[in-house]
Protein backbone atom coordinates (compact mmCIF):
# COMPACT_ATOMS: atom_id res chain seq x y z
CA UNK A 1 0.00 0.00 0.00
CA UNK A 2 2.49 2.45 1.07
CA UNK A 3 4.72 1.87 -2.17
CA UNK A 4 2.25 2.44 -4.77
CA UNK A 5 1.62 6.56 -2.66
CA UNK A 6 3.66 8.80 -4.18
CA UNK A 7 6.96 8.99 -2.01
CA UNK A 8 6.96 12.02 0.09
CA UNK A 9 9.74 14.54 0.28
CA UNK A 10 11.71 16.96 2.80
CA UNK A 11 11.93 20.28 2.30
CA UNK A 12 15.77 19.43 1.64
CA UNK A 13 15.45 17.20 -1.17
CA UNK A 14 16.45 19.05 -4.02
CA UNK A 15 19.73 19.96 -1.66
CA UNK A 16 20.62 16.22 -0.87
CA UNK A 17 20.22 16.17 -5.13
CA UNK A 18 22.33 18.89 -5.08
CA UNK A 19 25.13 17.65 -2.83
CA UNK A 20 25.39 14.48 -4.50
CA UNK A 21 22.98 12.33 -2.88
CA UNK A 22 21.68 8.79 -3.88
CA UNK A 23 17.89 9.23 -3.25
CA UNK A 24 16.24 5.95 -2.31
CA UNK A 25 12.69 5.44 -0.88
CA UNK A 26 12.61 4.99 2.91
CA UNK A 27 9.24 4.58 4.74
CA UNK A 28 7.19 6.82 2.37
CA UNK A 29 9.59 9.16 1.72
CA UNK A 30 12.23 9.83 -0.96
CA UNK A 31 15.46 10.10 1.39
CA UNK A 32 19.47 10.22 0.86
CA UNK A 33 20.65 6.89 1.77
CA UNK A 34 24.49 8.09 0.91
CA UNK A 35 26.16 10.96 -0.86
CA UNK A 36 29.16 11.10 -2.98
CA UNK A 37 31.85 9.71 -0.94
CA UNK A 38 30.26 6.69 0.30
CA UNK A 39 28.70 5.17 3.75
CA UNK A 40 31.77 3.84 5.19
CA UNK A 41 33.42 7.52 4.45
CA UNK A 42 29.98 9.24 6.05
CA UNK A 43 30.40 7.29 8.73
CA UNK A 44 34.10 8.00 9.89
CA UNK A 45 33.08 11.18 9.43
CA UNK A 46 30.40 11.70 11.84
CA UNK A 47 32.56 9.57 14.80
CA UNK A 48 35.68 11.76 14.05
CA UNK A 49 34.17 15.48 13.07
CA UNK A 50 30.31 16.06 12.88
CA UNK A 51 27.39 14.16 10.25
CA UNK A 52 24.94 16.01 9.51
CA UNK A 53 21.85 14.27 8.51
CA UNK A 54 18.42 15.48 7.75
CA UNK A 55 15.67 13.37 9.19
CA UNK A 56 12.76 15.53 9.09
CA UNK A 57 10.80 12.61 7.33
CA UNK A 58 10.41 11.67 11.28
CA UNK A 59 6.84 13.60 12.76
CA UNK A 60 7.19 15.99 15.39
CA UNK A 61 3.82 15.97 17.42
CA UNK A 62 3.15 18.66 20.05
CA UNK A 63 0.54 17.89 22.64
CA UNK A 64 -0.91 20.77 24.51
CA UNK A 65 -2.80 21.12 27.72
CA UNK A 66 -3.58 19.89 31.28
CA UNK A 67 -4.01 16.42 30.19
CA UNK A 68 -1.15 15.47 28.59
CA UNK A 69 1.05 14.07 30.87
CA UNK A 70 -1.43 11.60 31.63
CA UNK A 71 -2.43 10.64 28.18
CA UNK A 72 1.46 10.44 27.19
CA UNK A 73 1.43 7.82 30.34
CA UNK A 74 -1.47 5.74 29.51
CA UNK A 75 0.34 5.20 26.21
CA UNK A 76 3.99 4.79 27.65
CA UNK A 77 6.01 3.30 30.42
CA UNK A 78 7.73 7.10 30.98
CA UNK A 79 7.22 8.88 33.80
CA UNK A 80 6.39 11.55 31.59
CA UNK A 81 4.88 13.82 34.69
CA UNK A 82 8.70 13.57 36.03
CA UNK A 83 9.60 15.26 33.04
CA UNK A 84 11.39 18.83 34.38
CA UNK A 85 10.89 21.42 31.57
CA UNK A 86 13.98 21.30 29.23
CA UNK A 87 14.17 17.83 29.41
CA UNK A 88 13.77 15.16 27.25
CA UNK A 89 13.01 11.32 27.61
CA UNK A 90 13.81 7.85 25.36
CA UNK A 91 10.21 6.35 25.77
CA UNK A 92 7.39 3.97 23.63
CA UNK A 93 4.19 3.15 23.08
CA UNK A 94 3.46 -0.28 24.46
CA UNK A 95 0.46 -2.61 23.74
CA UNK A 96 -1.68 -4.80 26.38
CA UNK A 97 0.79 -7.78 25.41
CA UNK A 98 4.01 -5.97 26.61
CA UNK A 99 5.18 -5.16 22.46
CA UNK A 100 6.52 -1.94 21.32
CA UNK A 101 4.13 -0.12 18.97
CA UNK A 102 6.86 2.76 18.48
CA UNK A 103 9.93 4.43 20.38
CA UNK A 104 10.29 7.76 20.62
CA UNK A 105 11.72 11.26 22.66
CA UNK A 106 9.44 13.06 24.35
CA UNK A 107 10.51 16.79 25.31
CA UNK A 108 9.48 19.03 27.82
CA UNK A 109 9.57 22.63 26.64
CA UNK A 110 7.34 25.86 27.10
CA UNK A 111 5.14 23.90 29.51
CA UNK A 112 4.12 21.09 26.35
CA UNK A 113 5.58 18.21 25.28
CA UNK A 114 7.15 17.63 21.85
CA UNK A 115 7.59 14.32 20.67
CA UNK A 116 9.70 12.97 17.60
CA UNK A 117 8.42 9.62 16.47
CA UNK A 118 9.84 7.06 13.39
CA UNK A 119 8.83 7.91 9.89
CA UNK A 120 7.75 4.83 9.20
CA UNK A 121 5.24 4.89 12.17
CA UNK A 122 3.89 8.42 12.27
CA UNK A 123 0.31 7.68 10.65
CA UNK A 124 0.26 4.71 13.26
CA UNK A 125 1.32 6.96 16.70
CA UNK A 126 -0.67 9.61 15.10
CA UNK A 127 -3.45 7.85 14.94
CA UNK A 128 -3.01 6.09 18.02
CA UNK A 129 -2.61 9.41 19.79
CA UNK A 130 -5.70 11.00 18.51
CA UNK A 131 -7.81 7.79 19.09
CA UNK A 132 -6.38 8.07 22.93
CA UNK A 133 -6.72 11.79 22.91
CA UNK A 134 -7.04 13.42 26.58
CA UNK A 135 -9.91 15.81 27.19
CA UNK A 136 -8.19 18.98 27.50
CA UNK A 137 -4.94 18.03 25.14
CA UNK A 138 -4.73 19.60 22.19
CA UNK A 139 -2.55 18.13 19.28
CA UNK A 140 -0.57 19.38 16.54
CA UNK A 141 1.48 17.54 13.79
CA UNK A 142 4.30 20.45 13.03
CA UNK A 143 5.05 19.36 9.26
CA UNK A 144 5.93 22.98 8.78
CA UNK A 145 9.15 22.33 10.56
CA UNK A 146 12.03 20.12 9.61
CA UNK A 147 14.63 18.23 11.36
CA UNK A 148 18.58 18.25 11.31
CA UNK A 149 20.56 15.79 13.64
CA UNK A 150 24.17 16.83 14.30
CA UNK A 151 26.42 13.90 15.28
CA UNK A 152 30.18 13.55 16.53
CA UNK A 153 32.84 15.00 18.73
CA UNK A 154 32.64 18.30 16.77
CA UNK A 155 28.91 19.05 16.50
CA UNK A 156 29.45 21.35 20.03
CA UNK A 157 32.68 23.21 18.58
CA UNK A 158 30.60 23.77 15.13
CA UNK A 159 27.05 25.70 16.93
CA UNK A 160 29.70 27.18 19.35
CA UNK A 161 31.21 29.05 15.52
CA UNK A 162 27.45 29.88 14.69
CA UNK A 163 27.51 32.10 18.27
CA UNK A 164 25.48 29.66 20.12
CA UNK A 165 26.68 29.15 23.87
CA UNK A 166 25.88 25.49 24.89
CA UNK A 167 26.94 26.65 28.68
CA UNK A 168 24.86 24.43 31.07
CA UNK A 169 23.69 22.33 28.08
CA UNK A 170 24.00 18.30 28.21
CA UNK A 171 22.79 15.42 26.94
CA UNK A 172 19.25 14.91 27.03
CA UNK A 173 18.26 18.24 27.42
CA UNK A 174 16.01 20.47 25.49
CA UNK A 175 15.81 24.36 24.69
CA UNK A 176 15.51 27.16 22.45
CA UNK A 177 18.88 28.77 20.73
CA UNK A 178 19.83 30.86 17.86
CA UNK A 179 22.25 29.13 15.40
CA UNK A 180 23.59 31.85 12.73
CA UNK A 181 20.12 33.57 13.39
CA UNK A 182 17.67 31.02 12.98
CA UNK A 183 15.33 29.88 15.26
CA UNK A 184 15.77 26.71 16.81
CA UNK A 185 14.36 23.68 19.21
CA UNK A 186 17.54 22.25 19.89
CA UNK A 187 18.08 18.99 21.85
CA UNK A 188 21.23 17.37 22.85
CA UNK A 189 20.39 13.55 21.63
CA UNK A 190 20.57 11.50 18.48
CA UNK A 191 21.02 7.66 17.33
CA UNK A 192 24.52 7.41 17.11
CA UNK A 193 25.79 6.77 19.99
CA UNK A 194 28.01 10.07 19.52
CA UNK A 195 27.71 13.74 21.44
CA UNK A 196 25.35 15.64 19.23
CA UNK A 197 22.16 17.55 18.01
CA UNK A 198 18.97 17.42 16.82
CA UNK A 199 17.56 20.82 15.59
CA UNK A 200 14.23 21.53 14.73
CA UNK A 201 13.23 24.53 12.79
CA UNK A 202 10.66 26.21 10.64
CA UNK A 203 11.21 23.76 6.98
CA UNK A 204 11.43 27.12 5.20
CA UNK A 205 14.81 27.98 7.38
CA UNK A 206 16.52 23.94 6.69
CA UNK A 207 18.19 24.99 3.78
CA UNK A 208 19.69 28.24 4.94
CA UNK A 209 20.56 26.26 8.17
CA UNK A 210 21.94 23.30 6.17
CA UNK A 211 24.18 25.27 4.18
CA UNK A 212 25.50 27.08 7.09
CA UNK A 213 26.32 23.54 8.98
CA UNK A 214 28.34 22.50 5.80
CA UNK A 215 29.78 25.52 5.64
CA UNK A 216 31.71 24.58 9.00
CA UNK A 217 35.12 22.07 7.75
CA UNK A 218 34.17 19.43 11.09
CA UNK A 219 30.91 18.90 9.14
CA UNK A 220 30.04 16.64 6.34
CA UNK A 221 26.50 15.05 4.57
CA UNK A 222 25.58 11.55 5.98
CA UNK A 223 22.62 9.86 4.79
CA UNK A 224 20.41 6.96 6.35
CA UNK A 225 22.63 4.28 5.33
CA UNK A 226 25.33 6.22 7.65
CA UNK A 227 22.79 6.80 10.05
CA UNK A 228 21.86 2.60 10.24
CA UNK A 229 25.72 1.40 10.53
CA UNK A 230 26.28 4.43 13.33
CA UNK A 231 22.93 2.97 15.19
CA UNK A 232 24.03 -0.55 14.99
CA UNK A 233 27.43 0.30 16.47
CA UNK A 234 25.79 1.83 19.13
CA UNK A 235 23.44 -1.02 19.81
CA UNK A 236 20.46 1.28 19.57
CA UNK A 237 17.43 -0.38 18.50
CA UNK A 238 15.56 0.40 15.16
CA UNK A 239 11.54 -0.31 15.18
CA UNK A 240 10.93 -2.87 12.69
CA UNK A 241 13.99 -4.74 13.66
CA UNK A 242 15.19 -4.44 17.39
CA UNK A 243 11.37 -3.88 18.64
CA UNK A 244 8.11 -4.65 16.82
CA UNK A 245 4.44 -5.71 18.08
CA UNK A 246 6.05 -8.79 20.00
CA UNK A 247 9.29 -7.89 21.32
CA UNK A 248 9.39 -6.92 24.54
CA UNK A 249 11.63 -3.75 25.82
CA UNK A 250 12.95 -5.96 28.86
CA UNK A 251 14.64 -8.76 25.93
CA UNK A 252 15.71 -5.59 23.53
CA UNK A 253 17.52 -4.33 26.35
CA UNK A 254 15.24 -1.15 27.30
CA UNK A 255 15.30 -1.73 31.26
CA UNK A 256 16.54 1.89 31.70
CA UNK A 257 13.22 2.91 29.72
CA UNK A 258 11.06 1.66 32.46
CA UNK A 259 10.48 4.46 35.12
CA UNK A 260 10.56 3.65 37.98
CA UNK A 261 7.00 4.77 39.09
CA UNK A 262 5.82 3.60 36.50
CA UNK A 263 6.97 -0.17 37.55
CA UNK A 264 5.85 0.45 41.17
CA UNK A 265 2.31 1.37 39.84
CA UNK A 266 2.34 -1.17 37.54
CA UNK A 267 -0.14 0.77 35.26
CA UNK A 268 1.00 1.02 32.08
CA UNK A 269 0.15 -1.19 28.87
CA UNK A 270 1.13 -5.08 28.92
CA UNK A 271 3.19 -4.13 32.82
CA UNK A 272 1.87 -7.81 33.40
CA UNK A 273 4.16 -9.28 30.72
CA UNK A 274 6.58 -6.67 30.98
CA UNK A 275 7.30 -6.37 34.81
CA UNK A 276 7.60 -10.44 34.61
CA UNK A 277 10.43 -10.59 32.71
CA UNK A 278 11.76 -7.14 33.98
CA UNK A 279 11.70 -9.69 37.18
CA UNK A 280 12.45 -12.48 35.95
CA UNK A 281 14.63 -12.15 32.91
CA UNK A 282 13.48 -12.35 29.12
CA UNK A 283 13.68 -16.04 27.91
CA UNK A 284 15.73 -14.09 24.69
CA UNK A 285 18.22 -10.81 24.81
CA UNK A 286 19.20 -8.92 22.52
CA UNK A 287 23.00 -8.97 21.96
CA UNK A 288 25.68 -7.84 19.57
CA UNK A 289 27.24 -9.98 16.88
CA UNK A 290 30.48 -10.14 15.81
CA UNK A 291 30.70 -12.34 12.57
CA UNK A 292 34.35 -13.90 11.35
CA UNK A 293 36.03 -13.97 8.52
CA UNK A 294 34.82 -11.01 6.92
CA UNK A 295 31.33 -11.80 5.31
CA UNK A 296 28.55 -9.83 7.14
CA UNK A 297 25.59 -11.41 8.25
CA UNK A 298 21.76 -10.17 7.35
CA UNK A 299 18.44 -9.25 9.08
CA UNK A 300 16.66 -12.83 9.16
CA UNK A 301 19.72 -14.95 9.52
CA UNK A 302 19.03 -17.69 11.76
CA UNK A 303 21.22 -18.74 15.12
CA UNK A 304 22.33 -21.90 15.74
CA UNK A 305 24.23 -24.15 18.49
CA UNK A 306 24.63 -27.48 17.48
CA UNK A 307 22.10 -27.45 14.98
CA UNK A 308 19.65 -25.77 16.65
CA UNK A 309 18.04 -22.65 16.04
CA UNK A 310 18.51 -20.61 19.55
CA UNK A 311 17.81 -16.66 17.69
CA UNK A 312 17.87 -14.63 15.07
CA UNK A 313 19.70 -11.54 13.69
CA UNK A 314 17.86 -8.43 13.11
CA UNK A 315 20.28 -6.01 12.33
CA UNK A 316 23.52 -6.23 10.20
CA UNK A 317 25.70 -5.43 7.83
CA UNK A 318 29.16 -3.71 8.21
CA UNK A 319 30.93 -1.70 11.26
CA UNK A 320 32.90 1.27 9.86
CA UNK A 321 34.28 2.00 12.97
CA UNK A 322 34.87 -2.07 14.10
CA UNK A 323 36.37 -1.85 10.51
CA UNK A 324 34.20 -5.73 10.51
CA UNK A 325 31.23 -7.05 9.68
CA UNK A 326 28.59 -6.80 12.87
CA UNK A 327 24.71 -7.29 13.65
CA UNK A 328 22.76 -7.29 15.85
CA UNK A 329 20.26 -10.32 17.17
CA UNK A 330 18.17 -11.92 19.70
CA UNK A 331 19.59 -15.35 20.79
CA UNK A 332 18.41 -17.43 24.00
CA UNK A 333 18.99 -15.48 27.56
CA UNK A 334 21.28 -18.14 28.71
CA UNK A 335 23.45 -17.74 25.29
CA UNK A 336 23.72 -14.31 25.40
CA UNK A 337 26.66 -13.37 27.46
CA UNK A 338 29.78 -12.33 25.05
CA UNK A 339 31.69 -14.52 23.58
CA UNK A 340 29.15 -17.50 23.13
CA UNK A 341 29.75 -18.86 19.42
CA UNK A 342 27.31 -19.54 17.05
CA UNK A 343 26.27 -19.87 13.72
CA UNK A 344 24.41 -17.31 11.45
CA UNK A 345 22.62 -19.21 8.74
CA UNK A 346 21.28 -17.84 5.76
CA UNK A 347 20.69 -18.53 1.70
CA UNK A 348 22.76 -22.25 2.48
CA UNK A 349 25.10 -20.30 4.37
CA UNK A 350 27.08 -20.39 7.64
CA UNK A 351 29.06 -18.16 9.30
CA UNK A 352 30.13 -18.15 12.83
CA UNK A 353 29.47 -15.16 14.75
CA UNK A 354 30.69 -14.45 18.57
CA UNK A 355 28.12 -12.50 20.99
CA UNK A 356 28.94 -9.06 22.29
CA UNK A 357 28.10 -6.66 24.82
CA UNK A 358 26.65 -3.94 23.72
CA UNK A 359 27.27 -0.61 22.35
CA UNK A 360 29.74 -2.46 20.04
CA UNK A 361 31.03 1.30 20.09
CA UNK A 362 30.83 3.17 23.46
CA UNK A 363 28.63 5.81 23.55
CA UNK A 364 30.11 9.11 23.79
CA UNK A 365 26.86 11.24 25.65
CA UNK A 366 28.31 14.38 27.40
CA UNK A 367 26.43 14.01 30.65
CA UNK A 368 25.79 17.18 32.88
CA UNK B 1 34.86 -9.74 -27.58
CA UNK B 2 33.09 -7.84 -24.70
CA UNK B 3 29.22 -8.54 -23.73
CA UNK B 4 26.69 -7.69 -20.70
CA UNK B 5 24.37 -9.70 -18.93
CA UNK B 6 21.21 -8.04 -18.00
CA UNK B 7 22.29 -8.61 -13.82
CA UNK B 8 25.35 -5.95 -14.69
CA UNK B 9 28.20 -8.85 -15.66
CA UNK B 10 30.61 -8.18 -18.53
CA UNK B 11 32.76 -11.36 -19.99
CA UNK B 12 35.45 -10.09 -22.01
CA UNK B 13 36.07 -13.58 -24.47
CA UNK B 14 39.46 -14.29 -26.20
CA UNK B 15 39.50 -17.46 -27.98
CA UNK B 16 36.74 -20.15 -26.20
CA UNK B 17 37.90 -18.25 -22.38
CA UNK B 18 36.25 -15.45 -21.01
CA UNK B 19 37.15 -13.10 -18.03
CA UNK B 20 34.41 -12.33 -16.09
CA UNK B 21 33.78 -9.24 -14.02
CA UNK B 22 30.60 -6.64 -13.22
CA UNK B 23 29.85 -3.30 -14.63
CA UNK B 24 31.10 0.45 -13.67
CA UNK B 25 27.07 0.49 -12.91
CA UNK B 26 27.02 -2.59 -11.26
CA UNK B 27 30.03 -1.23 -8.82
CA UNK B 28 28.79 2.30 -8.13
CA UNK B 29 25.07 0.85 -7.27
CA UNK B 30 26.51 -1.61 -4.50
CA UNK B 31 28.61 1.47 -2.70
CA UNK B 32 31.31 0.39 -0.23
CA UNK B 33 32.26 -3.25 -1.37
CA UNK B 34 33.04 -4.79 2.32
CA UNK B 35 33.47 -8.47 0.93
CA UNK B 36 33.78 -10.79 -2.32
CA UNK B 37 32.81 -14.74 -2.39
CA UNK B 38 34.62 -16.16 -5.32
CA UNK B 39 34.33 -18.92 -6.84
CA UNK B 40 36.51 -22.20 -7.28
CA UNK B 41 38.80 -22.89 -10.26
CA UNK B 42 38.21 -26.28 -11.53
CA UNK B 43 34.25 -25.67 -10.78
CA UNK B 44 31.59 -26.39 -13.64
CA UNK B 45 28.95 -23.63 -13.54
CA UNK B 46 25.67 -23.56 -15.49
CA UNK B 47 24.89 -19.85 -16.92
CA UNK B 48 22.87 -17.68 -14.89
CA UNK B 49 24.25 -19.48 -11.87
CA UNK B 50 25.20 -17.74 -8.86
CA UNK B 51 28.66 -17.61 -8.92
CA UNK B 52 30.39 -15.07 -6.64
CA UNK B 53 29.17 -12.90 -3.87
CA UNK B 54 29.44 -9.31 -3.43
CA UNK B 55 28.64 -7.53 0.06
CA UNK B 56 28.15 -3.86 0.46
CA UNK B 57 27.75 -2.34 3.79
CA UNK B 58 23.55 -2.63 3.14
CA UNK B 59 23.34 -5.52 1.25
CA UNK B 60 24.57 -9.04 -0.53
CA UNK B 61 24.23 -9.20 -4.35
CA UNK B 62 24.58 -12.03 -5.98
CA UNK B 63 27.01 -12.38 -9.39
CA UNK B 64 25.93 -14.55 -11.87
CA UNK B 65 27.66 -16.64 -14.92
CA UNK B 66 27.62 -15.00 -18.33
CA UNK B 67 27.58 -18.21 -19.62
CA UNK B 68 28.29 -21.83 -18.90
CA UNK B 69 31.44 -23.60 -18.84
CA UNK B 70 34.65 -24.40 -16.59
CA UNK B 71 36.37 -21.80 -14.37
CA UNK B 72 39.82 -21.79 -14.92
CA UNK B 73 41.13 -19.32 -13.25
CA UNK B 74 39.95 -16.85 -10.11
CA UNK B 75 41.71 -13.32 -9.40
CA UNK B 76 42.30 -13.86 -5.78
CA UNK B 77 44.56 -10.67 -5.97
CA UNK B 78 41.55 -8.99 -6.15
CA UNK B 79 40.08 -10.08 -2.26
CA UNK B 80 43.68 -8.07 -0.96
CA UNK B 81 41.82 -5.09 -1.40
CA UNK B 82 38.41 -4.34 -1.80
CA UNK B 83 38.88 -0.76 -2.14
CA UNK B 84 40.68 -0.91 -5.37
CA UNK B 85 37.26 -2.31 -7.02
CA UNK B 86 35.95 1.20 -8.12
CA UNK B 87 33.64 2.16 -11.36
CA UNK B 88 36.99 3.33 -13.13
CA UNK B 89 39.05 0.12 -12.72
CA UNK B 90 35.87 -2.19 -13.17
CA UNK B 91 36.88 -3.92 -16.09
CA UNK B 92 40.48 -4.82 -15.30
CA UNK B 93 38.91 -6.27 -12.21
CA UNK B 94 38.14 -9.32 -13.48
CA UNK B 95 36.73 -12.55 -11.23
CA UNK B 96 37.29 -15.19 -12.59
CA UNK B 97 38.43 -16.69 -15.97
CA UNK B 98 35.90 -19.20 -17.54
CA UNK B 99 36.36 -21.81 -20.02
CA UNK B 100 32.90 -21.73 -22.07
CA UNK B 101 30.83 -24.49 -23.63
CA UNK B 102 29.77 -22.75 -26.29
CA UNK B 103 30.71 -19.10 -27.46
CA UNK B 104 28.26 -19.20 -30.43
CA UNK B 105 25.74 -17.92 -27.28
CA UNK B 106 27.62 -14.66 -26.10
CA UNK B 107 27.29 -13.34 -29.73
CA UNK B 108 23.19 -13.22 -28.87
CA UNK B 109 23.77 -11.15 -25.57
CA UNK B 110 24.34 -7.36 -25.12
CA UNK B 111 27.32 -5.58 -26.44
CA UNK B 112 28.63 -1.91 -24.73
CA UNK B 113 26.51 -0.10 -26.77
CA UNK B 114 23.20 -2.07 -25.83
CA UNK B 115 24.29 -2.28 -22.21
CA UNK B 116 24.54 1.37 -22.05
CA UNK B 117 21.11 1.77 -23.35
CA UNK B 118 19.98 -0.18 -20.86
CA UNK B 119 21.06 1.75 -18.10
CA UNK B 120 21.07 4.89 -19.46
Amino acid sequence: METSSPLQETVLAEFHVAHGARMVPFAGWNMPVQYADGIKAEHLATRQGAGLFDVSHMAQVWLQGDGADAMLEALTPTDVAGIAEGRVRYSMFLNETGGVLDDLMIARLDGMLQLVVNAGRADHDIAHLEANLGDEVEMSVRRERALLALQGPEAPAVLNRLGVDLHGFYFMQVGHFEIAGIPCIVTRSGYTGEDGFEISMPAEAAGELAARLLADEAVSLAGLGARDTLRLEAGLPLWGHELDETINPVAAGLRFALSKRRREAADFPGAGPILEDFATGAPRLLTGLLPQGGRPVRDGAELALNGEIVGHVTSGGFAPSLDAPAALGFVEAALAAPGTTLMAVARGRETPVITAALPLVPHRYIRG
Amino acid sequence: MLRYTEDHEWINLDGDTGSVGISPHAIEQLGDIVFVELPEAGSTVSKGESVAVFESVKAASDIYSPASGEITEVNEALLDDLSSITPERAHQCWLFRIKVDDSGELAEMMDEDAYKAMIA
